[in-house]
């Protein structure tokens, strides 16, 4: 989605403003780093501690605004918004980090396989990759769902199936570019079979792609489980998810305005920090797409 | 350059055709039988066969298939189990909120994004840029579904200016019409003007570098003129390429924001017949919605080629 | 050349209706002479489809019926049969035999006459070979269908069938033309008093007066009206509140009922439906083939904290598959009262005082959710371990609920009128098998002495208050709201529908 580096090619170079710019440069990757790093320490602290059970319901307590019950509030059950937000990022980012983790590994796979074998085991597996890749992934997602029945795995199926072909065309086309080099055009031609190059030569070279490529992913991968919670193609109930939060607040807009804004302000900044750190690593892992 | 366009559209059409039979198989083995939904609770079993063989279900897979196929092909996209009527008129129906919603939207996050980044060029690594890049990034992060949500709360449930969702269909009139097209747009449009913003910048300052304005600049061209007549023209084709791109979230983004406001879309049409389990339907849509990103792409490719000679060999 | 003669006398028609509406505005605007004539009214669920005798959903009907399409009889809002396309009829005494005499000189609204033989038709194409009404079994008793004269409809049963003249006036038993059935799913074709116009599909049907409706005796005052399809409760208040609506007969979200009630233009009117929450059981498998765990279960359950958590505390407790708008209701929710210790006591005596672990199956509708996680709350109190496993409705709730009965609990609504009986259905979802139960449901159909079938229901709703094949939770209410000038609407829906027959705009 934001696949598209900012440029930040320096041509008059002062020593305070490079220091200056070298500090902004770094920005996202800070920033990106302590939002993720927040939310995957609330997310890992609510396996073990919650200020309430998320699932405990109190109806007379309910609809209460943060502060008055809870620190967050609570639901149209009388459930703690802030425990609820906390397992919800616990399921928002475990789902998105194994589909993007599942999506990368096949994706991946595919690639250097194309590269490494091209005609036509290339031609299928991109034919495939654009296959994949012309069903909206929402789209493949409802039917995914109705045929899996909802829930996590099928959650994550979902989304690291739509993952498949922007990895495989990722690393596919980065793999191509290490094969054309001389050095391994020389190790083929000294008998070295597509294996081993592809293991010696172009998995190390095409790593840090892969990386960044997997963060950004990651953010997309926040915003499709969000948006499939919301139609009710995610998580059961009564676990808690951000996007099933914002379908449940729709009804409750006018009285309970703060279940609308919350999960959808945990959903956004969550990814906000997976794309400003996938930025940061990008400048700072991968200088060919920065020079660009 | 002929040969090698007619090898796209062969891959293309073969594309198609892998969707549709994916699609067809995926839908086939789906759970929930379409007649047993449509009869309810009390159903006896003949006349669930009776419905099934109304349907044309009882017929084998492959004949099922070849029947749809051959249809599509000529343009007749079947009967609507559940509608009755034609699915070619259903998805006409849908497609004239749909489509005028994503054209709204397209508009809108372009008219915001070419500003945003071209200032953001001008001023490169100037406060404005930083802010201007701080903005994209934040429209790029929020779900557009959460901002449809936002605009409800501020603009019909504390404000009272606008009806919160619903359309009131094209023969109530343009004013209207666009008027319920308002708020759906702006919350489709703000992820794709995030990621426009980003890529006009660089595009902007990457034409800025080149040699030809580079010339035209030491001829004594200002730079604002610079900027405008050239860089923002030879800008437009990454940002035209990107839209095509970004083709496929819009519309996934379209099916939520269609739930958030109510409108007759085909978005809620797929989702509609997904529950119904009107198949046909469904195949369709899914159809439909594949071939326009197909062929979305395949106008971005042929661009490319002629933009860019050296991408030829590359095919 | 027929089909293009019934658009035109339709385009006419919705032609001379705008026509009234606008001179009716007209008068509004020249002094409180005139009353309105057309209304707007909001519906959640587009139908699929517009002929009730040939899908299932309630949607149909509720568009259809009474006002496009009539039956022999009717259902009137007190839940009682009325004649309508017959005049009266003779029951013989082994139940039998049943003689209709017609109405004459009605008319379907493309000018084909009603007659015996149109009855006949209607019937027969409802429980022939290639039948696809939903409700087919409805018309299972009838062995033959005589026509001694235009007037007269005889029908002859294999068995008696108590229920059959009630069954006549339900949607899937209206009376619809030899040439147009066929198209009534997208042009429907009554005897009605109003007549299709229009459907734009995901958003409405418009009808318009039939000026020559056949029964005098009603005076229809509406000479528009548009069904509109607004799926989400925030639009729906929105449409109320703005007046892009007239009425809503069954308002979505309990929760937003309240904001109504300082709005001084519209009123709010709470009435039952016949939707029954009810949490079935598998009576076939452990552990709920032991009365007593599904007793302790009903009574670790409170309906009211159900009610309030699911449904805003609007609904009414049942104590058994029957609500207060049928016939021989008994109030049975204190059969087995909500009471903890009684429940955990109950279940350890059925030798599980380890409580047990069980899924519930539960369809996406906000109610069943939302009940499913205050229950869940609940049983835990008493040790059972409650699993919410969401099963999409209706699509995978019927083939793995419904039809193969795999599952151990599940929550739906039940929205037929009277379908106590499918606790005696075999095979049935619940795997219920009281004969006792059965015996009393036989009795009912053997009977066709109202009295006799009053008394008989109330044993019904007695045994299955005690046995509790399913966890009976509460009826959903009927949430109207309408303007205040409008008059005539149903407070309650003892048969899902719209009558607009009675419907007019207080001057």
């Amino acid at each position: 989605m934001s696949g598209v580096p900012p440029p930040s090619a320096p041509r008059r170079v002062r020593p305070v403003a490079t220091a200056l710019r070298q500090g902004l440069s770094r920005g996202p990757l800070w920033i990106g780093g302590l939002l993720i790093g927040f939310i995957g320490a609330v997310a890992l602290l609510s396996l073990v501690w919650t200020p309430l059970p998320p699932g405990k319901l109190q109806i007379v307590q309910k609809l209460k605004p943060p502060l008055a019950q809870g620190l967050l509030g609570t639901d149209h059950l009388g459930r703690d918004v802030a425990s609820m937000l906390m397992v919800g990022a616990w399921n928002s980012l475990s789902i998105a980090v194994l589909a993007v983790a599942m999506g990368a590994f096949a994706g991946t796979l595919l690639g250097v396989a194309a590269a490494a074998r091209r005609g036509w085991f290339e031609a299928i597996a991109m034919r495939a990759n654009d296959v994949i890749f012309a069903v909206p992934p929402i789209l493949s997602a409802m039917m995914l769902g109705a045929l899996l029945g909802t829930g996590r795995f099928t959650a994550i199926i979902a989304i690291s199936v739509f993952m498949v072909p922007v990895f495989a065309r990722v690393t596919a086309s980065a793999a191509r570019q290490v094969w054309s080099r001389d050095y391994v055009q020389a190790a083929r031609g000294a008998g070295k079979g597509g294996i081993r190059i592809t293991i010696d030569h172009v998995l190390p070279n095409i790593a840090n792609q892969i990386i960044v490529q997997a963060t950004i992913q990651l953010g997309l991968a926040i915003l499709t489980e969000a948006g499939l919670s919301f139609l009710g193609l995610g998580m059961a109930p009564p676990a808690p998810t951000w996007g099933r939060m914002l379908a449940d607040a729709q009804t409750y807009l006018g009285r309970a305005p703060w279940l609308a804004i919350l999960p959808g302000l945990a959903i956004a900044l969550t990814v906000l920090g997976f794309n400003m750190l996938g930025d940061g690593l990008r400048d700072l892992l991968d200088p060919r797409e920065r020079s660009r | 350059m002929t040969g090698l366009i007619l090898q796209r559209i062969l891959s293309l059409v073969l594309t198609l055709l892998a969707v549709s039979a994916v699609i067809f198989l995926v839908m086939d083995v789906l759970p929930g039988d379409p007649a047993a939904i449509m009869l309810g609770t009390s159903a006896t079993p003949e006349t669930l066969e009776a419905l099934r063989r109304e349907l044309g279900l009882d017929q084998p897979l492959v004949l099922r298939y070849l029947a749809w196929l051959g249809g599509v092909a000529t343009g007749d996209l079947g009967t609507s189990y559940t509608y009755g009527v034609p699915v070619a008129g259903l998805i006409a129906e849908r497609l004239a909120v749909t489509l005028p919603l994503a054209v709204f939207a397209i508009l809108l996050s372009v008219g915001i994004a070419l500003p945003l980044g071209v200032v953001s060029a001008a001023r490169r690594n100037g406060p404005v840029d930083y802010a201007a890049g701080l903005l994209s990034q934040m429209f790029i992060a929020v779900p557009g579904f959460w901002v449809g949500l936002l605009l409800v709360l501020v603009f019909s449930v504390s404000l009272g200016w606008v009806p919160s969702g619903g359309f009131p269909g094209w023969q109530a009139g343009l004013a209207p019409a666009l008027g319920a097209l308002v708020l759906p747009a702006i919350a489709l449009a703000l992820p794709q003007a995030g990621v426009l913003t980003r890529v006009t910048r660089s595009a902007v300052i990457e034409v800025m570098n080149e040699d030809f304005v580079r010339t035209a600049r030491a001829k004594g061209l200002p730079r604002r003129q610079a900027q405008w007549r050239h860089a923002v023209p030879n800008a437009l084709v990454p940002v035209v390429t990107i839209l095509g791109l970004q083709f496929t979230f819009l519309i996934a983004g379209a099916v939520l924001v269609e739930n958030v406001f109510n409108l007759p879309g085909l978005g809620r049409l797929a989702l509609q017949a997904l529950s119904q389990r009107d198949i046909i339907v469904m195949q369709d849509v899914v159809l439909f919605f594949a071939a326009l990103v197909i062929v979305m792409n395949f106008v971005v490719d042929l661009s490319y080629l002629a933009l860019d000679p050296r991408l030829r060999t590359r095919a | 050349m027929m089909r293009f003669d019934m658009s035109r006398a339709t385009r006419i028609r919705a032609i001379l209706g705008s026509l009234a509406l606008s001179t009716a505005l007209l008068f509004a605007s020249g002094g409180a002479f005139a009353a309105k004539t057309s209304l707007v009214l909001g519906m959640t669920i587009e139908p699929q489809g517009l002929d009730p005798t040939a899908a299932a959903p309630v949607a149909i009907g509720q568009v259809t019926w009474q006002n496009v399409f009539e039956g022999l009889v009717a259902i009137d809002r007190e839940g009682k049969v009325v004649p309508q396309l017959a005049k009266s009829w003779v029951i013989s005494p082994d139940g039998l035999t049943y003689t209709f005499k017609l109405q004459e000189g009605v008319t379907f609204h493309d000018g084909e006459t009603f007659d015996s033989a149109v009855a006949k038709f209607s019937l027969d194409r409802a429980r022939g070979p290639d039948s696809t009404n939903g409700q087919k079994r409805f018309f299972a008793a009838i062995d033959t269908i005589e026509t001694p004269d235009a007037s007269t409809l005889v029908l002859k049963l294999k068995k008696p069938q108590g229920s059959l003249l009630y069954w006549l006036g339900w949607p899937a038993s209206v009376m619809v033309g030899p040439k147009s059935a066929a198209e009534d799913k997208t042009k429907p074709v009554g005897t009605g008093p109003f007549t299709f116009v229009r459907w734009t599909k995901g958003d409405r049907v418009e009808l318009a007066a039939n000026p020559d409706y056949w029964n005098k005796a009603v005076k229809v005052r509406l000479q528009t009206v548009t069904f509109r399809f607004i799926p989400d409760a925030q639009a729906q208040a929105a449409a109320l509140n703005t007046g892009g609506v007239d009425a809503i007969p069954e308002f979505a979200a309990p929760e937003l009922m309240e904001s109504f009630k300082d709005k001084p233009d519209l009123v709010t009117v709470i009435g039952n439906t016949e939707l029954k929450v009810v949490a079935g059981m598998n009576n076939a498998r452990k552990p709920f083939d032991d009365k007593r765990v599904r007793q302790a279960l009903m009574m670790a359950i409170d309906r009211q904290t159900v009610i309030d958590g699911a449904w805003s505390g609007l609904g009414t407790a049942i104590g058994s598959h029957y609500t207060p708008n049928d016939r021989g209701y008994v109030d049975l929710t204190a059969k087995l009262p909500y009471d903890v210790d009684k429940a955990k006591a109950l279940l350890a005596e059925a030798g599980y005082p380890e409580g047990v672990a069980f899924t519930i199956k539960t369809p996406q509708m906000a109610y069943a959710p939302r009940s499913a996680e205050v229950m869940q709350a609940m049983l835990a109190e008493i040790g059972v371990t409650m699993t919410i496993e969401p099963t999409e409705f209706p699509a995978k709730w019927v083939q793995d609920v419904l039809k193969a009965a795999d599952y151990d609990m599940t929550i739906v609504a039940h929205a037929e009128p009277m379908d106590i009986d499918i606790y005696a259905r075999d095979p049935y979802y619940f795997n219920y098998k009281n004969p006792a139960f059965s015996a009393i449901i036989d009795k009912v159909e053997a009977t066709t002495d109202p009295a006799e079938q009053d008394a008989l229901y109330q044993d019904a709703q007695t045994i299955l208050a005690e046995d509790v094949p399913a966890l009976f939770l509460f009826v959903m209410p009927k949430l109207g709201v309408w303007n205040a000038k409008l008059k005539g609407l149903w407070e309650n829906e003892p048969i899902p529908s719209n009558v607009l027959s009675e419907v007019y705009w207080e001057e």
